[in-house]
């Protein structure tokens, strides 16, 4: 289980996160959901710790990852997968390279590695024709998958998904939510997974919403669309009236 | 407004405190991690190819023409009083101590030390060192230490080839455009220059090798704010480095020679 207590990060002047409570429970998968600009993808670095918190705590197993120096949270990564939004596979490398790269690291040999690479990239519906292409020369959802199977490499507790469907059409956004379900029930996985598809809402357990730099509504993913909590009856359904107001500004500003 | 002005210069201070903090502790943290694990050796070579290899023919021709400008000039002035004998010797040591190790570090700074910094720039904002980083692999053991250990080994080399191509341009043009006498420009070079003058010139490459990784692996590991902060870290990894490079000149020359 991961405890999110009070947890909060300041940025530029401004709360990205301001006070976030959440509970994730073990072996489930958490979609948490939110508008643009609100904080998720920061959230879900602070909950791995790359981006430092400026307050609040983040207790994995008993342990808080808020107090924890450079080496400790080494060890912590141990349990923890981390799937970047664009994939962030290694350009330079081919697919057999960046998924066995943990491996590769710590000695082992081609040989040594080649196996559970060609095993991991079945996981995630990919053939061995990939493993010598470099990222440039896959599509953007054979890249998410690539960047999922380095993942379970490291055979993790949990995986955190950072918007892994951003970008791809509904066919392959499709294909990813339910390999996604499926790792999660073949290898009893936490997953917490940062999007804006309601989708992905068919396979997941439980659903949070992140609105201004706080969790306004967490509940059960097979009941969210009975919901009458105002953000998240607006949120789902893309309302313009109800509590959220759209971020307007900073859509002028980018203009 | 004294209290503005006391205001924007401890701003400065702080500033420039951190600045050179930050360039310390990077560099103390790569001279550990350089102690502390395995060197990759397979990188470093990758390296030493990416730096030194593809800086070749710029290092070649920069010792060319670099020699050839200079016996121009030294033929102008040794002219004036017949010290025409002196042209060998002046382009000689001019090469081995000043030229060849000061010219060869700025252009690798262009060539090597901006790729460097734009390369880890974009690994930085694309969420690539992240991901490194969550895969528990030691950043500085994959990527800054091989960085640093190949451009100080392999400043040198490229300096010597553009030590001698210096030599040997300014060689021709004694002779041929010139027409001074070859054999006595040859032997006063070996009258006049001595191995230390190579040696310490060789020792000054390979501390700016070591600069120009450093400050380029630093401004890119710590770019941000998109392609144009990529951009605008490769520009100051220039401007630092070739600045550094030309301030620990003095100090080298001072200490070698």
């Amino acid at each position: 289980m991961i405890e999110i207590i009070n947890l909060k990060k300041h940025f530029d002047s401004r709360w990205v996160t301001n006070g976030v409570n959440l509970t994730i429970p073990s072996n489930q998968m958490t979609v948490i959901i939110g508008g643009s600009g609100a904080g998720k993808s920061v959230l879900l670095k602070q909950i791995i710790g790359l981006i430092p918190s400026t307050s609040g705590q983040v207790i994995v197993n008993g342990l808080d990852i808020t107090k924890l120096n450079k080496n400790e949270l080494e060890e912590i990564y141990k349990k923890f997968g981390y799937v970047f939004q664009f994939a962030a596979l290694l350009d330079s490398l081919t697919t057999f390279e960046n998924v066995g790269i943990t491996l590769l690291e710590q000695g082992l040999s081609k040989k040594e590695v080649l196996p559970i690479v060609k095993e991991k990239l079945a996981l995630v519906n990919l053939g061995q024709e990939v493993l010598n292409k470099y990222p440039s020369e896959l599509s953007g959802g054979m890249r998410k998958r690539v960047g999922l199977a380095r993942t379970l490499v490291k055979n993790p507790d949990i995986i955190l998904y950072d918007e892994p469907t951003t970008g791809l059409d509904p066919i392959t956004t499709r294909v990813i939510h339910e390999l996604m379900f499926d790792m999660q029930k073949k290898l009893n996985i936490t997953s917490i997974i940062i999007s804006h598809d309601v989708e992905i809402f068919n396979y997941a357990d439980k659903v949070a919403l992140l609105h201004d730099g706080k969790i306004v509504y967490h509940g059960d993913a097979k009941t969210v669309w009975e919901s009458d909590n105002p953000y998240i009856f607006q949120f789902i359904r893309g309302l313009s009236e109800g509590p959220i107001q759209p971020d307007i500004q900073s859509v002028s500003d980018n203009q | 407004m004294i209290i503005a002005f006391v205001d924007f210069i401890g701003a400065k201070a702080i500033m420039a405190c951190n600045v050179i903090g930050g360039f310390t502790l990077f560099f103390l943290q790569a001279f550990a991690t350089f102690f502390s694990t395995r060197l990759r050796l397979r990188k470093v070579f990758t390296q030493m190819e990416s730096i030194g290899v593809n800086s070749l023919l710029i290092s070649m021709l920069t010792g060319i023409f670099g020699g050839a400008v200079l016996t121009f000039q030294s033929y102008i002035g040794f002219k004036r009083f017949g010290g025409e004998e002196f042209i060998g010797p002046v382009v000689a040591l001019s090469m081995t101590r000043e030229l060849a190790p000061v010219l060869t570090g700025l252009m690798v700074t262009g060539r090597a030390g901006s790729a460097m910094t734009a390369e880890i720039g974009t690994m930085r904002i694309t969420e690539q060192i992240d991901a490194l980083r969550t895969l528990r692999i030691n950043i500085f053991q994959y990527l800054i230490v091989p960085r640093m250990v190949a451009s100080t080994i392999i400043l040198p080399f490229l300096t010597l080839f553009t030590m001698i191509l210096g030599v040997i341009g300014g060689y021709f043009i004694a002779t041929i455009v010139l027409e001074l006498n070859g054999e006595e420009f040859i032997s006063s070079i070996r009258k006049y220059v001595e191995l230390s003058d190579i040696t310490n010139g060789l020792i000054k490459s390979g501390f700016f090798g070591l600069i120009l990784s450093w400050i380029g692996s630093y401004k890119g590991f710590y770019a941000a704010d998109g392609a144009q902060g990529v951009g605008i870290a490769t520009t100051k990894s220039v401007v630092i480095s070739s600045v550094m490079i030309l301030i620990a000149n003095y100090f080298l020359t001072a200490i070698l020679f």
